[in-house]
């Protein structure tokens, strides 16, 4: 067994209208339970619960309101698995689930003027109304996926792992240069 | 198109986003209960051509279910409400007659 630590498209990526690229490995951290009572375990690393289908930054780390109950805690990867035992021990006794998914995840980066024509292209989604700080879960093709907008021409996408092939070639297919919409750019 | 808004993360999405649940405000008829309560029940669910009330999840967003007052023939949606409502709420029966004054009521 190989002790080394794969994302899950290690180095891929494809140049179109936009760039698509496989963001590497990425902590993540599903934390479920009421909201409210999840504040004060979160509270050591600087972030704020964030507000219905909003993210909030904090340095490295990001914080993702997915459901009524289920938060998603973004960080670098090698402090996930230390970030989740401090988590649950902190959370002992509550009605509440902490679960590192790091590994059952994938992340992708697009980059480019067109990077939500290119979403568009796939979601049943207006981008024009997805604002910075905001998430929006929804499927891209036919799998589920969450996006926001990470910076200037910047967007990113999470899916699950076991569909990051599809999601890369469904991504590339959508970019390739000649095929822009121009919907938003 | 069937545009939906889940009233649990507020999403306004259409219906590929979603999953039907059929028929909602179903009473349970268990054990204890006659043939013919259990059989309606279990089997017999009304196929109204106009005002419905139906079961959604929002699939590939919250995950979470919610119900759905919409007219099967024009696909307007009159109103949802949270799935732990056990009869359609007073405001959404309003907003229904100020749409469709002829409609019959929920049963």
């Amino acid at each position: 067994m190989s002790d080394q630590l794969l994302s899950a498209l290690p180095g891929a990526a494809s140049e179109g209208f936009v760039t698509v690229a496989e963001a590497g490995l990425r902590g993540m951290i599903t934390l479920r339970g009421d909201l409210g009572r999840l504040t004060f375990a979160l509270a050591p690393l600087g972030l704020d619960i964030p507000a219905q289908r909003a993210i909030t930054q904090a340095d490295e780390r990001s914080l993702a309101w997915m459901s009524p109950d289920e938060l998603l805690l973004m960080l670098p990867y090698s402090e996930a698995a230390e970030a989740t035992r401090t988590l649950q021990e902190e959370l002992r006794g509550e009605f509440a689930t902490v679960a590192n998914v790091s590994d059952a995840r994938a992340v992708f980066a697009l980059r480019g003027k067109g990077a939500p024509d290119v979403l568009a292209k796939l979601c049943p989604v207006d981008f024009a109304a997805l604002k910075p700080g905001e998430i929006r879960r929804t499927r891209a093709g036919q799998v589920a996926a969450a996006i926001w907008v990470a910076g200037e021409d910047e967007m990113r996408l999470v899916c699950f792992r076991s569909v990051a092939q599809y999601m890369f070639d469904l991504l590339t297919t959508a970019a390739l240069p000649g095929s822009e919409p121009c919907l938003y750019s | 198109m069937l545009l939906l808004t889940c009233p649990c993360c507020g999403v306004t999405a259409e219906e590929t986003e979603f999953t039907p649940g059929g028929e909602a405000h179903l009473k349970r008829f268990g054990p204890g209960s006659s043939d013919e309560e259990f059989d309606a029940y279990m089997f017999q669910r009304k196929n109204p051509r106009g005002v419905h009330f139906e079961r959604w999840r929002h699939a590939y967003g919250c995950g979470k279910w919610f119900i759905a007052a919409r007219c099967t023939m024009t696909l307007e949606v009159f109103a949802t409400y949270p799935a732990q409502t056990l009869e359609p709420p007073a405001e959404v029966i309003e907003k229904i007659r100020a749409r469709r004054p002829d409609w019959e009521g929920a049963q």
